[in-house]
C-alpha cells in the first residue's frame, strides 16, 4: 500500500511519505571528521563476520531530514498545540526552562561509568529529587529507578514479594479494584501474583465490606489507584489499608493521579507501603509521544531494605552510589534510572516549591470540577458530586442517537480540541474521562465544553457528522482492524511490497 | 506561579458555578483526619533566573568529559557526536508534548515517525519485525527472556558470562518474581581465553530446560562474536538464541544479527541518539521474526494503514498483545516506553544515511586500533590478544591494579577507561577502554602516554 499514496499537499497539509522513499543513492546529510589515523590493516575486522549488505538507511541531505521532520510533527497534536484532556495522563505544560537544565553540558555530557567523584553534582540532585519526592508522598525513601510508571509498580510489587519471602511467607494474590489501570494486573502477572479483582461499590468507591470479604492469608497485597480512576478520593482507604495490614497484606497504591492531592493528602501517612510517582504526569516532564516517563516508587520504612540497587546516599565524604544491599531485589535496568527525566522534574520542584505543588493540586481540582459542573446539562456524569481532579460522562444520553463515545471524540478534533480519555475505565460504559489539569485557563475550559456540547447536539439532529469525523485532520479514521490483519510494520520499497 | 493562569476573580467565578464556598471545600472528600496540615517540607520556590544559577552551581560539582578532560569510558554507552538537527527537530514541542499516540487522526507524524524507527531496527538487526521501542538494553534483554519463555515453553535461560554484567543482573530481577523461577531459571556460561562464548560450555549446559541462551556481541569486553555455531547449538536443543547489540554502530560492519542465526535482537542505542546524560533515557531497541514470535513481542508496534478514502496512515497495531487489552494476559506491563528517543534514533540514522553510517563506524574501529596498537607499542598487552575488536577493549595495567592507575591518570585529567575489577573481580588489572569519533589523535596519544607513565611497572 506504500506505492499508492492518493494524498496531495494541499497549503499546510502536507503529503509526506517515509523518509525511505526520497532517498537516492549518494546522497549524505552526514558531517564527519577527517580520519587522522592510520587506516586499520585489512585483517582487522575479520572476513567471516563482515556484513554481506550494510543497512538500508535513507539517503538524503540535512535540508531534507530537517523538513521531513517538521513536516510530520505538524501532523501531531501536543499540549503546546491545545488542550489535550486526556483523562488519567495529566497533560499539563511542560516547562521550557527544563529543556534548557537538561541540555547543559556539564550534565549531558556525563558518563554514567565516570567515577562517583565525577559525579557529585548529579548524584546531590538525585539525592535531594529523593527527599523532594519522600516529603511530598510521605515516605521513608524513594527508588528513582524505575523508567515509567509501569516499571515503578513492577518494582513496588517485587518489594512486597520480597518482604512476604523475607518473613517466610508465600502470598500469592493481589487485590485489585475493576476501575485500575491495565497495568496494574499486568505487573502482578510479572511477580507471579494472581490478581482478584474487586468490585466498585456504586457511590464509586471501594468499600471496606468488599475488601474484607476477599481477604484471607493468601493475600499479599491490595493495589489501589487513589484518586481512582473515576475521579473519585477512595475516603475509606485508612481503614481499608488497617484492615489488609490485620491481616499481614501490604498497601500498594498506583500514583498516577497524584495531581490530585498534593499537599491535601500524603499517602504514606495513612500507612501505604509503596507508590509509584509518574514524574512524566504530576511533574511536567514532557511525554515524547510514548516516552521516556520515569517512574519513581516510594516506599514506607518496611519495605526499605527491599529497594532496587542502586540507591544514593549521602556521607561526610560526600554522595556515593550504594550497591551493597543484600535483601534488595536487584537492579530494575542499566545505571542509575532515567536521570534526564529525573532532572527535568527537580527543575520542576524546584521552581514551584510547596506552596507551589499544592497551588497546582488546588487549580487542578478546580478546573475539574467546573468542567463537571458545566458538562452535566448535557452529558451524563454518573458520580455527579464533587470530584478530584478529573471528571468521568458516560454515553448514556447518546444512546437513542446512534453516535457512540469515539464518534463524539472523533467530532471534537474538529473543534480543535484532542479528545479525553475514551471507554476507560472499563467499569463505566462508554466512559469520557476529562482531566483539564491546571494549566489551562477558565476561558480554554469554557471553550472545551461549548465544543462539547455542540457535538452531543449535533448527535440528536446529525449523527453522520459525528460518524464521518474528523473531517479536518489530513487523514480520516483509519482502519485499524485492517492494520491488526495484515500487519504492514516496516518500510518496504516500492516494487518489494507483499500486501 | 507563571505555569498557572487563574486570577482571583476567576477562581470566585468558577466557585461560583461549581457551588462551593472555597477550594478548599472541594476536598471535602478527603476524611478530615486524613488531610495534610501545614505546608509540605521542601525547599524555596525559585525565580527562573535563580533556578538556572542553581544548576549552574550543582553542575560545576561534576567534572564531564572536555577537552582538558579526557574521558575514555563505554561498557553499554558508546558516546557519539549527536548533529545539532537532532535536538532541534526532537525538542519541538508537537513531538515532545504529545502523549502516546492514542488518536492517530492527531499523531500522525509520532507514529510515521515509529514506523521508520522500526523499520531502521529491522535493517540493523536483519529481523523481519522491531517494535516501538523498550526503556533500556537491560531492560530489553530481560523481557526478550521472558518473551522465550513464552514461545518455547522452558524455564531456564544460559547467560554468556560476557553479557554486559548489568543486563545480566536485570534479567534475575525479572525473572526472579515469575513463579515458576526456580535456582536452575538462570545459568552462567564462560567464555574461552579468547573472550568468546565458550561453545563446549555451552553444549554441556544446553538441555530441554533451556528456552534461550543470551549472547552480546560486541560483548561486554569489547570483543565481536560470531553467532553462528552458538545459535546452532542452542536450535539443535530446540532454544532460542537472543543476540544482544548495545553499540549498533558496530552493526555497519558486523553481520546482521538475525542473519548470523538469532530469534530474537535487543540493544541499546542510546549512543546514537543523545548525549550520555548519565546513561538514559536513551532507547531499547527490540526485534524478530515469524509471526509467531511477532504476536508474543513485547511492547507497542505501528502500523500502516488506510483511511476511508484508501489514503494510507499509521495506527498502533496488534494491541491485543498488551496491558490495556489483556491485562493479566499480557505479554509484558510496558506502555510508556522511550518514544522521542527512538525518534531521535531515526533522525540521526536519516542524516547519516547509508554510506554516513558505515564511515562513521569505519572511523570508529580506526581509533580503536590505533589506540590498541600504540599501547602495544608501548608494552602493554590485551585482555584477549587473540579477539578482534570494534571500538572498545580491554588491556591489562602493569601494575595488577586498574582502579588504582584510574585515580593517577584522573588527576592527570584522562579517565582513562572502566577498571573490570568493579564487574569482574578476576580481572583486577583489567581496563575497558572505549574509543569514539570525537577523540582526536592527540587524545589518544595523550592518554597511551598517561597510562604508560601511571601504569606502574609490576
Amino acid at each position: 500500500m506504500s506505492k499508492a499514496p492518493t494524498k496531495v499537499t494541499q497549503g499546510l497539509l502536507h503529503c509526506e511519505r517515509p523518509i525511505f522513499a526520497a532517498s537516492v543513492p549518494g546522497r549524505s546529510g552526514a558531517s564527519l571528521p577527517t580520519l587522522d589515523v592510520p587506516e586499520p590493516a585489512a585483517d582487522a575486522w575479520p572476513a567471516a563476520l563482515r556484513r554481506a549488505s550494510t543497512p538500508h538507511l535513507p539517503e538524503v541531505s540535512e535540508p531534507q531530514v530537517v523538513r521531513h521532520y517538521t513536516r510530520l510533527s505538524q501532523w501531531n497534536f501536543s499540549i503546546d498545540t491545545g488542550m489535550y484532556p486526556l483523562g488519567s495522563c495529566t497533560m499539563k505544560h511542560n516547562p521550557r526552562v527544563a529543556d534548557v537544565a537538561v541540555g547543559m553540558g556539564e550534565f549531558a555530557r556525563l558518563h554514567p561509568y565516570q567515577p562517583e567523584s565525577q559525579l557529585q553534582g548529579a548524584l546531590q540532585l538525585l539525592w535531594e529529587l529523593e527527599q523532594m519526592l519522600a516529603a511530598v508522598g510521605g515516605f521513608s525513601r524513594v527508588s528513582l529507578q524505575p523508567a515509567a510508571g509501569a516499571h515503578g509498580e513492577l518494582a513496588g510489587l517485587m518489594m512486597i514479594r520480597a518482604y512476604h519471602t523475607d518473613r517466610g511467607q508465600t502470598r500469592r494474590r493481589v487485590l485489585i479494584p475493576d476501575s485500575a489501570h491495565g497495568t496494574n494486573p499486568a505487573s502482578c502477572t510479572l511477580n507471579g501474583f494472581e490478581a482478584v479483582q474487586l468490585e466498585t461499590s456504586a457511590d464509586g468507591t471501594l468499600s471496606p465490606d468488599t475488601v474484607r470479604a476477599a481477604l484471607d492469608d493468601e493475600v499479599a497485597a491490595i493495589m489501589i489507584t487513589n484518586p481512582n480512576t473515576l475521579g473519585i478520593f477512595e475516603k475509606h482507604v485508612a481503614e481499608i489499608a488497617e484492615m489488609v495490614r490485620g491481616a499481614g497484606g501490604l498497601i500498594y497504591m498506583d500514583g498516577a493521579n497524584l495531581n490530585a492531592i498534593m499537599g491535601r493528602f500524603r499517602p504514606g501517612d495513612v500507612g501505604v507501603d509503596a507508590m509509584h510517582y509518574n514524574l512524566h504526569k504530576t511533574f511536567g516532564t514532557p511525554h515524547g509521544g510514548g516516552g521516556p516517563g520515569a517512574g519513581p516508587v516510594g516506599v514506607s520504612e518496611r519495605l526499605v531494605p527491599f529497594l532496587p540497587v542502586p540507591t544514593v546516599n549521602r556521607s561526610k565524604e560526600g554522595f556515593t552510589l550504594d550497591y551493597g544491599r543484600p535483601k534488595s531485589v536487584g537492579r530494575l535496568r542499566s545505571f542509575f534510572g532515567n536521570f534526564g527525566v529525573l532532572l527535568r522534574a527537580y527543575v520542576y520542584m524546584r521552581e514551584l516549591g510547596a506552596p507551589g505543588l499544592a497551588r497546582v493540586t488546588d487549580l487542578a481540582v478546580l478546573n475539574a470540577n467546573y468542567v463537571r459542573a458545566r458538562i452535566r446539562d448535557f452529558v451524563h456524569v454518573p458520580h455527579p458530586d464533587m470530584c478530584m481532579h478529573e471528571v468521568v460522562a458516560n454515553d448514556q444520553n447518546l444512546r437513542s442517537t446512534g453516535a457512540t463515545t469515539m464518534d463524539v471524540a472523533k467530532r471534537l478534533i474538529d473543534h480543535g480540541f484532542h479528545p479525553p480519555t475514551v471507554y476507560f475505565p472499563l467499569v463505566v460504559h462508554g466512559a469520557m474521562m476529562i482531566e483539564p489539569t491546571e494549566t489551562e485557563t477558565p476561558d480554554e475550559l469554557d471553550a472545551f465544553i461549548e465544543a462539547l456540547r455542540s457535538v452531543v447536539e449535533e448527535a440528536h439532529k446529525q449523527p453522520e457528522q459525528l460518524k464521518s469525523a474528523p473531517h479536518v485532520t489530513g487523514i480520516g479514521r483509519l482502519d485499524e482492524a485492517r492494520a491488526a490483519r495484515k500487519p504492514h510494520l516496516r518500510y518496504q520499497p516500492a516494487g518489494e511490497d507483499e500486501s | 506561579m507563571r505555569y498557572l493562569p487563574h486570577t482571583e476573580s476567576d477562581i470566585a467565578r468558577m466557585l461560583r458555578v461549581i457551588g462551593a464556598e472555597s477550594i478548599d471545600s472541594l476536598f471535602e472528600a478527603i476524611p478530615e483526619p486524613l488531610r495534610h496540615q501545614g505546608a509540605l517540607d521542601l525547599p524555596p520556590a525559585l525565580s527562573e533566573g535563580e533556578l538556572l544559577r542553581l544548576m549552574g552551581e550543582l553542575g560545576a560539582k561534576n567534572r564531564p568529559p572536555s577537552s582538558s578532560h579526557l574521558v575514555f569510558t563505554g561498557g553499554g554507552v558508546y558516546p557519539h557526536h549527536i548533529p545539532a538537527a537532532v535536538d532541534a527537530l526532537s525538542l519541538r514541542g508537537e513531538f515532545s508534548t504529545a502523549y502516546t499516540p492514542y488518536q492517530p487522526e492527531l499523531s500522525q507524524g509520532t507514529l510515521m515517525g515509529i514506523f521508520e524507527f522500526q523499520t531502521m531496527v529491522c535493517e540493523l538487526f536483519g529481523t523481519e519485525f522491531a517494535n516501538a521501542s523498550m526503556y533500556d538494553g537491560a531492560s530489553a534483554t530481560a523481557e526478550a527472556v521472558l518473551m522465550a519463555r513464552r514461545l518455547t515453553r522452558r524455564r531456564h535461560a544460559i547467560l554468556a558470562h560476557t553479557l554486559h554484567p548489568e543486563y545480566r543482573q536485570t534479567c534475575e530481577t525479572y525473572v526472579a518474581g515469575l513463579d515458576t523461577a526456580d535456582d536452575e531459571s538462570l545459568q552462567g556460561c564462560p567464555a574461552t581465553p579468547s573472550g568468546q562464548i565458550d561453545l563446549e560450555a555451552l553444549e554441556a549446559a544446553l538441555s530441554d530446560e533451556v528456552a534461550c541462551v543470551v549472547v552480546q556481541t560486541p560483548n561486554f569486553f569489547g570483543v565481536l562474536e560470531d553467532l553462528r555455531p552458538a545459535a546452532q547449538l542452542a536450535h539443535d536443543a530446540g532454544a532460542l538464541l537472543v543476540a544482544v547489540v548495545n553499540e549498533p554502530l558496530a552493526l555497519a560492519l558486523l553481520e546482521a544479527p538475525a542473519a548470523m542465526g538469532a530469534d530474537i535482537v535487543v540493544g541499546d542505542g542510546t549512543g546514537l541518539c543523545t548525549q550520555p546524560t548519565l546513561g538514559a533515557p536513551g532507547v531499547g531497541l527490540f526485534g524478530t521474526s515469524g509471526k509467531k514470535a511477532l504476536r508474543a513481542m513485547p511492547g507497542r508496534l505501528a502500523g500502516e494503514t488506510v483511511d476511508g478514502q484508501g489514503r494510507p496512515g499509521y495506527v498502533l497495531t496488534l494491541s491485543t498483545r498488551e496491558q490495556h487489552i489483556r491485562r493479566d494476559k499480557a505479554t509484558s506491563n510496558i506502555c510508556t516506553n522511550h518514544g522521542l528517543y527512538a525518534l531521535r534514533f531515526a533522525i540521526h540514522l536519516a542524516l547519516l544515511g547509508r554510506e554516513g553510517f558505515v564511515q562513521l563506524a569505519q572511523l570508529n574501529l580506526a581509533k580503536a586500533t590505533y589506540a590498541r596498537e600504540e599501547l602495544k607499542a608501548k608494552g602493554f598487552s590485551l585482555l584477549f590478544p587473540d579477539a578482534s575488536h570494534f571500538n572498545e577493549f580491554a588491556v591489562r595495567v602493569p601494575s595488577g591494579d586498574a582502579c588504582e592507575v584510574l585515580a593517577r591518570t584522573e588527576k592527570a585529567g584522562v579517565t582513562c577507561g572502566i577498571p573490570l575489577a568493579r564487574f569482574y573481580p578476576e580481572h583486577q588489572d583489567g581496563l575497558l577502554i572505549a574509543l569514539n569519533e570525537m577523540h582526536r589523535r592527540e587524545d589518544i596519544d595523550r592518554l597511551v602516554h598517561t597510562l604508560a607513565t601511571e601504569g606502574g611497572q609490576p
